[in-house]
């Protein structure tokens, strides 16, 4: 499929790729997205957690379907057929154990490549829309998350998703018929579960797909960005090419492949060596069966959602707190326009914006830690006081990022070949 | 709505209140699933005296007898009393609505006990009763205050006392703390042995917990070394790619 065959003419190789391209745009599309598509020749570690968040979609994608083959959605049967899947099914652990794996990657290389994007101010112009097409995808991932959570039918899958439920009865008015209808019951029951089932499985991994399909154009219209800020596409050689740029296929692709690597030897070491990460990717109390009647000693949910979670609580009014909690995550889309910086990249960047980023990222790493602890009034108050800076982060930044010194960008990006 | 106060009780309280285990401090069970006389044992005991009232009906017997390296004549002369057949799992006859007026709780199934409660949590319930009068069984436990299960094993423990100290607080009131337990009577077995036995049976609730993961760690070992040949391939590739990239 390559360009140098289609180049050469002769082959039956050739010939197919010739009929086919006389009725549909393959080598076209290879071209202009893989082989012709030039990115910024220094892009480091950072830059590996966009392919390895679409890997970790396909092994969810893969692992789900084997898994819907043997799961049974309905509240009776669904956290046997878990175990079923667990110790009848052939290999069925370990498929099993990727997916459970997989969601809390899938949330690790996310939230890795959206800091990769603020540290380098991939979101500004021209690259809003996909940087909103990114946070999209974010929402997509977390409701898929959500409702994935309450198919294993153990009790903090229950209890879990009879708080997050019970969040949407703080919107004033339509608040109680809203979880209503959201639950299909007065409860969390079999109806809810086959719907949770229906929208995991089909609904939102559908969205997730055209979604990401969505990002990858917007990335490859507007190009990448790089640690430099620097745009590449000012500075082109006499053939049109950028000469900051490297064709995507081969150089990237086998750069990601080093990513992958790295990648799924700590995934196998947590699948293989500790599929429960002590707790975290899967729950003791989610051992146990759901049970209407009775909580597990500590209902929090799973370490993806806890930063958010420990805003929510550090509010004693519930409306509010869920309030501030949809207004935490809702930030991240306006970055492009609180974003007054002349420059992009964290590399000319003043110390103001240096001292901010690093403020936000241990207040997200401790709420997130703190989501995770019993509120006591100790932890409360640590929650209060990183929430205030988790704000301030957001809604400071347009006065912050103006009046910050910045250095001046060079014209081609920094790069010394090994 | 008052389902939904609950909830956000539930969900807001602290947990201490809460806690599983009553912050009884926990001691180190040491079983290793790869031992497989003490698994031997471990199921042995565990179908002597679990499971009469305990149901594990997740696990199959043939499933125990090919990972313990136990035959089929074997298995179905010392494990199976009830006439079950080898592949079927270990259900029992016990009826919930005799359990429920007998204890008044069904005894909870043991599949996954050591993953939703951890093996130290099984290994000092399992030491923790005392006699205690006021109980309907006679005996109460540390870990789990006012836990409706008889000490199943006093027999062989013999029955031992709690002694407590008393410290007063700011108002003046003495709170009682556990201090150490007295042998009251001798079991059959010594200390020691019944710590083991204890060990053994925790030792197989790990394992039927999940029984796969004997194999899944072996496994781990070759899975890692390939990946780790594949990731110094790549790398080795990218580096011969990126020559040209000055």
């Amino acid at each position: 499929m390559s360009s140098s065959q289609t180049d050469k003419g002769g082959g039956r190789l050739a010939a197919l790729t010739q009929w086919i391209d006389d009725r549909f745009p393959m080598t076209k599309l290879w071209k202009e997205q893989v082989s012709e598509y030039y990115a910024p020749k220094n892009m480091n570690f950072w830059y590996f957690f966009g392919s390895l968040a679409m890997m970790v979609l396909v092994i969810q994608i893969l692992t789900g379907i084997f898994l819907t083959m043997s799961y049974k959605p309905s509240a009776a049967e669904a956290f046997s057929s878990v175990e079923y899947i667990m110790r009848d099914v052939e290999w069925g652990w370990l498929i099993r154990y990727m997916h459970s794996t997989g969601a809390s990657a899938f949330f690790i290389v996310v939230y890795l490549h959206m800091f990769r994007a603020m540290l380098y101010g991939s979101y500004q112009k021209p690259r809003e829309l996909l940087w909103i097409f990114g946070m999209v995808i974010y929402f997509a991932l977390m409701a898929e998350a959500f409702f994935g959570y309450l198919l294993p039918w153990g009790n903090m899958s229950y209890w879990g998703a009879q708080v997050i439920v019970s969040l949407f009865g703080a919107i004033p008015v339509v608040g109680d018929s809203l979880t209503e209808w959201i639950r299909g019951d007065f409860f969390i029951s079999d109806v809810t579960l086959n719907r949770f089932f229906a929208l995991h499985v089909a609904a939102i991994p559908l969205v997730l797909v055209f979604l990401v399909i969505a990002h990858l154009m917007a990335l490859h219209e507007v190009g990448s960005n790089n640690p430099d800020g620097v745009d590449i596409k000012k500075v082109k050689g006499p053939d049109g090419i950028p000469l900051d740029g490297i064709a995507f296929h081969p150089y990237y692709t086998v750069k990601d492949l080093v990513g992958v690597g790295v990648f799924l030897i700590i995934f196998c070491l947590i699948i293989f060596f500790a599929p429960t990460m002590g707790g975290y990717f899967l729950e003791h109390a989610n051992f146990e069966p759901a049970n209407a009647l009775q909580t597990p000693p500590h209902i929090a949910p799973v370490w993806y959602f806890t930063p958010f979670y420990a805003i929510l609580r550090s509010v004693p009014n519930k409306p509010m707190g869920a309030a501030l909690m949809g207004v935490a995550v809702l930030l991240f889309v306006f970055l492009p326009w609180l974003d007054r910086s002349k420059v992009k990249s964290i590399r000319y960047r003043g110390p103001i914006f240096k001292f901010a980023i690093t403020a936000f990222a241990i207040s997200f790493l401790a709420l997130g830690y703190l989501g995770l602890q019993p509120a006591t009034p100790g932890y409360t108050n640590a929650a209060r006081a990183f929430s205030v800076v988790y704000f301030a982060f957001f809604l400071l930044m347009p006065w912050y990022s103006s009046i910050d010194k910045t250095k001046p960008v060079p014209t081609r990006v920094t790069y010394h070949a090994h | 709505m008052r389902t939904k106060l609950l909830v956000l009780l539930a969900a807001l309280a602290p947990a201490a209140a809460f806690a599983a285990g009553g912050g009884a401090h926990l001691e180190r069970a040491g079983n290793d699933v790869g031992n497989r006389a003490s698994l031997q044992r471990g199921a042995a005991n565990f179908v002597n005296y679990c499971l009469g009232c305990h149901s594990a009906k997740y696990v199959r017997y043939n499933r125990v007898a090919t990972d313990l390296g136990i035959s089929e004549e074997q298995l179905v002369e010392n494990l199976m009393f009830t006439g079950e057949r080898p592949h079927d799992t270990m259900r029992i006859g016990i009826n919930p609505t005799d359990a429920m007026r007998w204890f008044g709780v069904v005894p909870p199934d043991l599949s996954l006990i050591a993953r939703a409660r951890g093996t130290d949590y099984l290994y000092t319930f399992l030491r923790s009763f005392y006699a205690d009068p006021s109980r309907p069984t006679g005996v109460n436990n540390i870990v789990l205050p006012g836990t409706s299960m008889p000490h199943v094993l006093w027999s062989l423990q013999g029955v031992q006392e709690a002694v407590w100290e008393g410290h007063p607080d700011a108002q003046g009131n003495v709170q009682k703390h556990f201090k150490e337990f007295k042998p009251a009577s001798t079991g059959s077995l010594t200390a020691d042995e019944y710590d083991q036995f204890v060990r053994d049976t925790v030792n197989f609730l790990d394992y039927i917990g999940e029984p796969v993961q004997l194999k899944r760690t072996k496994l781990g070992f070759p899975v890692i070394a390939f990946l780790i040949f594949f990731t110094l391939l790549a790398w080795a590739l990218k580096k011969e790619y990126w020559k040209d990239v000055k």
